[in-house]
């Protein structure tokens, strides 16, 4: 029998909070995080897309100088999420030889990275700053996690683009059931927004063009959906096996049942049409956690307001549920977070762990007609989970063909 | 042509931005490594920002040598004269 793997601690920082519960309360209202950046670069480079959406609290404000100066803001953003999951597991004594860390990001370091390039062409390579290494390094955040958290079992580094943040937590998993570790500090981070990262999604036409009303440009299952809004943040979660949880008197928020990672070898950006590798991971992931696809009430999609990537999506979910899709409650949270790519599996997980644990959905804004090729039934206002055993889903899918689903049980 | 003092003055400036050490504790007789604990990467940096600072070039094989305050005032020095 495998050990069972449970969640204590969760952490976020996000468009819509700068905390869990902030963020958490904003999920449930539905508000947008999308705003007009008023940075000089998007006039100095005329960019054609002019809005994102910005994480509410600055984590260099939450940071001291001297930590915040030595960070990448993806490093940053990561080290101010595990910080609050950290506290709010309430673990005090722990074995740091048997606490590790998956904590993911997507890009990188990028804003070090094109900074120190800068810096290079205009001032020489004597004013390269020596952190600049360790600071761009897409394993900085788990890095950074690690050395705070003085975990010591290993500190890893899923990077599947917008699947990452998921894929952590399903390390995560495989890490606690090998038993390499009792207690795993997943998540995942990201600060891309910056020019250039801006300039090149935009150049594959992967984000939305609305600039003149940002509130409403992510618009998962909308017709007028045109392309997915750049968000930024971390989220962060506590996995833990059970008995370790139950010995320590933990207050346990649900079962991190199992998990499904898959590719699709089809594509380097575009979804298989069929969702046939999503339809693998979901298969793969019920089966992992011994649920039946009737156990699901709630899936938080990874639906990113793509006119492409939508659909497949809802076929995956068809094909893996069966009838039953008709009677799961599908929040696309997207709409107000944006897409914080690496970081978007692990704060929608957040979303969905506590979804299970308060039984309230967050929901999805901005959808005014659905696209008739998705029927599926879109939490739009609040709306309770029912009582008794429950199972919830939380799918993540990234350019490369990377997919990614988490299940969740109410413990 | 700065006084070894506003040396002084200046390099703590730049230990304490870098570090968050008090400019106070950057004291002549103080090790940058012992005493102040900053690592051959914050060195660096601080090596770097001094360059700009006083208008010196240090060479990397130079840094080394420094290894208290007092040495690094008196290269500054001696550089700028």
């Amino acid at each position: 029998m495998a050990r069972k793997v449970v969640i204590t601690g969760l952490g976020a920082t996000t468009p819509i909070g700068g905390d869990v519960p902030t963020t958490w309360q904003n999920a449930l209202k539905g508000v947008s995080g999308a705003r007009t950046l008023d940075d000089e670069w998007v006039a100095r480079y005329e960019l054609p897309v002019t809005f994102a959406c910005r994480a509410s609290n600055r984590p260099d404000e939450v940071l001291t100088r001297v930590e915040a100066k030595r960070m990448d803001p993806s490093t940053q953003f990561a080290v101010v999420a595990a910080r609050e999951a950290w506290k709010d597991s309430g673990i005090e004594d722990i074995d740091h030889d048997r606490l590790a860390v998956a904590f993911a990001t997507g890009i990188g370091g990028v804003w070090t990275l094109l900074d120190a390039w800068d810096t290079l062409r205009d001032r020489g390579p004597r004013r390269v700053l020596p952190m600049t290494v360790p600071m761009l390094m897409p394993n900085g955040p788990a890095a950074a996690v690690s050395m705070d958290l003085g975990a010591r079992a290993g500190a890893h580094t899923p990077v599947s683009a917008c699947a990452s943040g998921t894929e952590a937590m399903s390390m995560g998993i495989e890490l606690i059931r090998a038993g390499k570790a009792d207690v795993v500090m997943t998540g995942g981070a990201e600060a891309a927004i910056h020019p250039m990262p801006l300039a090149a999604f935009n150049a594959m036409q992967a984000l939305s063009k609305r600039n003149d009303d940002p509130e409403h440009a992510s618009r998962p299952y909308d017709t007028a959906r045109d392309g997915f809004v750049m968000g930024e943040g971390a989220g962060a979660l506590v996995l833990e096996a059970e008995e370790h949880a139950l010995a320590r008197g933990a207050r346990i928020y649900a079962e991190l049942a199992g998990s499904g990672v898959t590719a699709d070898a089809y594509h380097i950006t575009a979804p298989d049409p069929e969702g046939l590798g999503a339809t693998r991971a979901l298969k793969a992931a019920l089966f992992d956690a011994r649920a039946q696809a009737t156990d699901v009430v709630h899936v938080n999609a990874h639906a990113t307001s793509t006119p492409v990537g939508d659909k497949p999506e809802y076929t995956a979910l068809k094909a893996a549920l069966g009838s039953h899709v008709d009677n799961v409650a599908v929040s696309a949270t997207k709409s107000q977070t944006g897409h914080l790519l690496g970081a978007s599996g692990a704060v929608e997980s957040v979303l969905t762990v506590l979804a299970v644990y308060e039984r309230k959905m967050p929901v999805t804004i901005n959808l005014e007609n659905q696209d008739p090729d998705i029927p599926l039934d879109v939490v739009t206002s609040a709306r309770d989970l029912p009582g008794g055993d429950i199972v919830a889903l939380n799918n993540s899918f990234g350019f490369g063909g990377h997919n990614a689903v988490v299940v969740f049980r109410n413990v | 042509m700065a006084s070894n003092e506003e040396i002084l003055a200046g390099l703590a400036e730049i230990v304490n931005e870098e570090t968050g050490l008090a400019p106070e504790a950057v004291e002549l007789d103080k090790s940058f490594t012992d005493d102040l604990d900053i690592d051959s990467i914050s060195m660096m940096t601080i090596v770097v920002n001094a360059e700009e600072k006083f208008g010196v070039r240090i060479p990397d094989e130079e840094v080394k040598n420094l290894k208290t305050v007092g040495d690094a005032v008196d290269f500054i020095a001696k550089a700028q004269a």
